[in-house]
């Protein structure tokens, strides 16, 4: 399993990790991102994606 | 041994090298890069950097991870000899078996009298920025903004912050006339509302000097004249090729690639970022250029890994442009190409009209869509935008929506 964490400090709802990997990403009706902390291997491409297009670098992986 | 060379230390530049690594290249990857610094990001430059006294470059650094790279910051790449696969770097050769050029743009300096003053500033790098942090925080200046696109709206807001007086001026009607007439009503409001004198719809003459080489003003067309401590040209950027002048490679307003991000003609050179012009399947006939970071990133991870392959196993490049402004609290967002819209409308907003939804449409389909403060509506429209959704559809399908502003 693949640990996903973000900095919430660093965030600012820009939704790109959503559109990277909208299975695991998600902006609430408050705007606030929610995320699933542990994602299945088969998904570490689109996570890495999510990763890289974070325009404010708040997403990091463990595992 | 294969080595790869990318010529450009910024974002695009950092994700080619990350994006060969991941393909599983294993062997030389080299980075020039004319700025000293490793790869920063630069949004916080119009914004974080103006209105944060002790924030320097390291606050703003990309993180590298265990990227395998040799750095060679602060030299230039003068020139590209493509047949003997040579990167002229003034007076030696750096040699590579691909060659990809992230070289961005360079900020477009004020071409009329009175670029040559003290006080007339321009931002893109990190220096630059500090600079006008510096010239901002000192006594209790008035900053005139020639441009009013999406830097100088953002410095305007980021001043305005700092509680300095602020005149924004452009020969356009409207600020952001990139975004059409919809954004730049809006963002004209939202500019007033914080106390910005906009001069909209005339040009800037002239920068006019004090006399002893320090600017005092700027020169209207009706001739009128506004006092300035400091100036801020914010007129767009110019995609750095000059160094490609003589390599043959194709130019035309940036280094036209194909979709795969490749040179057209020559299969060892690829390109990332703001310098690429290159046919995008939202984009007609004409290739298209895009000059904001998602772009940088996504091109940067695709051309990197695409080096690692022979030309016939490359893939295109067609995700969806995004790009977003922060002004004072207001983010404004905008996915596919509002420059091809024919026609701007708001689909969805909430009662008090700060968040809001609209569409760019051309011949009855979605080409774009801008959002106020609407991030988390956004994914629907984007997928809108990729699918080129009809009009009518899409307005049923938010009409139908329970979670669409109301």
């Amino acid at each position: 399993m693949i640990k996903v964490i973000v900095d919430m400090n660093l965030c600012q709802s820009h939704g790109e990790c959503v559109y990277a990997a909208p299975d695991v990403f998600e902006l609430g009706d408050d705007d606030q991102l929610r995320w699933q902390e542990e994602v299945d291997d088969s998904r570490r491409e689109a996570l890495e994606e999510a990763v890289n297009v974070c325009p404010m670098m708040a997403i990091r992986l463990e595992g | 041994m294969s080595r790869i060379v990318i010529v450009g230390a910024g974002l695009a530049g950092l994700r080619a090298a990350q994006g060969a690594r991941n393909a599983g290249h294993e062997d030389e990857v080299v980075v020039v890069g004319e700025e000293v610094h490793h790869p920063y990001t630069r949004p916080p430059l119009s914004k974080e950097l103006l209105t944060t006294a002790e924030h320097t470059v390291d606050d703003h650094l990309f993180p590298q991870g265990e990227l395998e790279v040799q750095w060679r910051l602060g030299e230039r790449a003068t020139a590209l000899d493509p047949q003997a696969h040579t990167v002229r770097l003034g007076d030696h050769g750096l040699d590579y078996d691909r060659l990809i050029v992230a070289t961005g743009c360079r900020a477009r300096p004020w071409s009329g009298p009175g670029a040559e003053l003290d006080g007339v500033h321009t931002i893109r790098e990190v220096g630059d920025a500090i600079a006008l942090r510096a010239a901002l925080t000192t006594g209790s200046p008035h900053l005139v903004i020639v441009g009013a696109g999406f830097i100088g709206c953002e410095v305007a807001a980021s001043a305005r912050t700092l509680g300095v007086d602020v005149t924004l001026c452009d020969v356009a009607p409207l600020p952001m006339p990139a975004l059409g007439e919809l954004v730049g009503e809006r963002t004209a409001q939202l500019h007033r509302d914080h106390g910005v004198d906009l001069r909209l719809g005339q040009g800037i003459t002239a920068l006019v000097g004090d006399g002893e080489g320090r600017v005092a003003g700027v020169q209207l067309a009706d001739g009128t004249r506004i006092d300035a401590d400091v100036v801020l040209v914010a007129l767009g950027a110019i995609p750095n090729i000059d160094w490609l002048a003589d390599s043959g490679l194709q130019l035309d307003q940036g280094l036209v690639c194909d979709a795969t991000l490749t040179a057209t003609n020559d299969p060892d050179v690829l390109a990332a970022g703001d310098v690429v012009a290159w046919p995008h399947p939202l984009g007609g006939d004409a290739p298209i250029r895009v000059e904001h970071w998602t772009n940088a990133a996504e091109q940067g991870t695709l051309a990197g890994r695409n080096a690692t392959v022979p030309h016939a196993e490359r893939t295109p490049y067609e995700a969806v442009p995004s790009f977003w402004s922060d002004q004072y609290d207001v983010k404004i967002q905008a996915v596919g190409l509002p420059r091809r819209a024919t026609a701007t409308r708001i689909v969805e907003q909430t009662a008090d009209g700060d968040r809001w939804m609209a569409i760019g449409e051309r011949d009855g389909r979605v080409v774009a869509a801008l959002a106020f403060n609407g991030a988390r509506r956004l994914m629907v429209y984007r997928r809108a935008v990729g699918e080129a959704m009809p009009v009518d559809d899409l307005i049923a399908a938010v009409a139908d929506d329970e979670k669409a502003f109301r």
